[in-house]
């Protein structure tokens, strides 16, 4: 660890913050925008967990893949999504990216290497897979990420992946974002052993447990399991603890979260914190990150105006994209 | 056919086919890999030999053995056809399809539409099912109709050495995703002369006519196909002229072929080892009243195999499914 390489410096630093500033203003636009009527979707709010995307964001290039699941705006944005073609998708539009037909749960780019987004618990781990197979066979250096939950944890998909990319030796790194709450259920209630890293240890690959929301150890963790993944040493299981502030899915009850835990999360909202860090560093100017999240606001409206004066897509389009050829009308 | 072919014994199976095909399409284009379980030489080729050699000639990258892992499978299988390449995942058996299903019907037949086109899942899905060896309950079920329901999946399941050969390959290179079945009881059956030639490619969609005829229409795939046509030549024996098609694929399925040699028939029978109930049969029987109403000389006729799972006991096993007699049983009736 100790490991210069994998030591995020003031510019990784600053970088990192500015896509966790935008994430963070996206999922805040998001959710204003839900409750306004102005777009109807199924959103399931990151926010909380903005350090760990931005990480990867930092670390991984275009070309690296990456396989996320449903709260996976975050990923997406932090590895480089853009904002139009985002907001049309959200929007239903056949300007965003899927032509409308994908949704929030489905958001694909693969110009940024965002290649699948599941509804499906636990289903990003196998396919990022074979795109680190194909990694493998095209003697690329390029990596594959996956991002899934702590209850993912549990299904058997992620577990016969991580045994694949074990034997296999695949450049896969899987990202389980253990933001300590499956749906309504507690994570210590469902986890054998209370600990998803160990279970690494029975695939024969490093599993390291790390705060997410810390940006320095998330760096530090993320760069050594892609510097690994890159030489050809295989998988690495990271277990990124964090937490989600808005519940399940954006306006469910969350009573089932315990209060002073929700309001102890929030106290420590990891993305205020960083930002203070980064000026009593001066590592950045309060008029600097200013200035760049009000640009960033700017850039967001900016992109809802276009996903809303955006056409919507017309019934012809179920004929399309079902096949290569389109099915006979 | 030449004299000397009508004195000599044909020698090629089904299974020789579907291996040159696989070889053929290794050698030809370096982005064709494949996967499965005992599929390598060192773990001996395939539980029927279908693979063997092929690890020794395209190395064990291209070739590769995988740990028991359906759904892992079907990933690889799927995240790499996403890079470029055209896998070629092979279930052992059809029924080991079930734990994959995840993979199968929510990403590999649905990522293309989902992505508005961005990706796409050029991948083969290799399986193997079939009665007469006791294999019970879980191991020879017929599934094609669930895949045939999905939007977004190709369903094969060709009956000759020939249309295995020209389907696999056509399946290999096509754009989407595609199950192409095998059927056990006819892997080994001689019913060619010579293999056939690289060039080969069966499209998919087209059905054959494998038997001209005038009096009823059959309509099978797969091993029925095999028991379809000995049918039709017992019928002639009786008079009866039936027209035999094999439909070779079954989604999606030829409707211009089928239709047309139900309007000149004016009867129908569709024959398969699946289930009756919501099968393959019930949509083509659906489809030719819908466009033939009132030109047949009688309702369609559907054989399929029995509402239960597949027994073991040998009587339960043969009474299951249809076979030649009872498919010249349906024939005869129709034609009365
Ligand atoms: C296979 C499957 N089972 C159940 C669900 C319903 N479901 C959606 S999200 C979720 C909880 C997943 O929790 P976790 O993996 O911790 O991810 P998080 O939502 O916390 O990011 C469940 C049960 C599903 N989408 N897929
Ligand atoms: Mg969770």
């Amino acid at each position: 660890m100790a490991d210069k390489q994998f030591v995020a410096d003031s510019p990784a630093l600053l970088d990192i913050y500015k896509r966790a500033a935008l994430l963070k203003a996206n999922d805040e636009r998001a959710r204003k925008v839900i409750l306004s009527g102005q777009v109807a979707m199924a959103y399931y709010s990151y926010r909380g967990q903005e350090i760990i995307p931005s990480v990867m964001g930092n670390v991984l290039r275009d070309d690296d893949t990456i396989c996320t699941i449903y709260r996976g705006i975050h990923d997406m944005l932090g590895k480089g999504f853009p904002l139009k073609e985002l907001w049309a998708e959200l929007a239903g539009r056949s300007t965003g990216s899927c032509k409308g037909k994908g949704g929030p749960m489905h958001l694909t780019y693969p110009p940024k290497g965002i290649m699948v987004t599941t509804g499906i618990v636990g289903s990003s781990a196998p396919i990022a897979n074979g795109l680190a197979w194909a990694a493998q066979l095209d003697k690329s250096d390029r990596v594959s990420v996956c991002t899934f939950g702590d209850g993912a944890s549990n299904i058997g998909a992620v577990h016969e992946a991580m045994n694949l990319a074990s034997v296999w030796k695949l450049p896969t790194i899987f990202v389980c974002q253990n933001n300590l709450f499956a749906e309504h259920t507690k994570f210590e209630k469902m986890t054998g052993g209370q600990n998803i890293a160990n279970r690494a240890d029975g695939y024969g690959m490093p599993g390291v447990r790390v705060d997410g929301n810390d940006p320095e150890a998330m760096y530090s963790a993320f760069a050594e399991a892609v510097a690994r993944a890159r030489a050809g040493e295989g998988p690495t299981l990271l277990e990124c603890m964090t937490f989600r502030f808005f519940g399940h899915n954006f306006g469910d009850d969350d009573s089932y979260i315990p209060p002073e835990q929700k309001a102890a999360a929030m106290e420590a909202d990891p993305v205020p914190r960083f930002r203070a860090r980064l000026i009593a560093d001066r590592i950045a100017s309060e008029d600097e990150l200013a200035a760049f999240e009000s640009d960033v606001e700017g850039q967001i409206s900016e992109a809802l105006e276009f996903a809303l004066s955006s056409p919507w897509p017309t019934a012809d389009e179920l004929r399309f994209d079902v096949f290569e050829k389109e099915i006979a009308a | 056919m030449s004299a000397a072919q009508k004195v000599a014994k044909p020698t090629v199976t089904i299974l020789a086919a579907i291996s040159k095909a696989y070889r053929d399409a290794l050698a030809e284009d370096s982005k064709v890999i494949t996967l499965g379980e005992d599929i390598g030489d060192a773990e001996g080729g395939g539980i029927v030999k279908i693979t063997k050699g092929l690890s020794a000639s395209f190395g064990e990258e291209r070739v590769r053995s995988t740990p028991i892992a359906e759904q892992a499978i079907m990933g690889a299988a799927i995240g790499a056809s996403l890079a470029g390449y055209k896998p070629i995942a092979e279930i052992m058996l059809m029924n080991f399809t079930t734990v994959a299903m995840d993979m199968i019907v929510n990403h590999a037949a649905k990522l293309r539409f989902m992505s508005g086109g961005q990706t796409s899942v050029p991948i083969v899905i290799r399986t193997m099912t079939g009665l007469g060896f006791g294999s019970g309950g879980q191991h020879c079920d017929y599934l094609e109709a669930w895949f045939a329901h999905t939007a977004g999946i190709k369903v094969c399941a060709p009956s000759t050495p020939e249309d295995a050969y020209g389907l696999l390959r056509a399946a290999i290179e096509d754009p989407d995703p595609v199950i192409f079945i095998e059927n056990l009881p006819t892997y080994f059956t001689p019913m060619s002369f010579e293999l056939p030639d690289n060039s080969h490619r069966v499209p998919l969609g087209k059905a054959a006519v494998q038997r001209e005829g005038s009096d009823v229409t059959l309509v099978s795939y797969a091993r029925m196909a095999v028991e379809a046509r000995m049918a039709a030549a017992k019928a002639a024996e009786q008079g009866i002229s039936v027209e035999v098609i094999d439909l070779r694929t079954i989604a999606p399925w030829d409707r211009e072929t089928v239709l047309a040699s139900a309007q000149k028939t004016g009867r129908v029978l569709i024959a398969h080892e699946a289930v009756k109930q919501h099968g393959v049969g019930a949509e083509i029987a659906a489809v030719i009243n819908e466009e033939l109403f009132g030109q047949l000389k009688k309702p369609v006729k559907r054989l399929g195999g029995a509402f239960c799972a597949v027994p073991y006991s040998k009587p339960l096993e043969s009474a299951f499914a249809p076979d030649a007699a009872s498919i010249l049983a349906a024939i005869v009736q129709l034609a009365s």
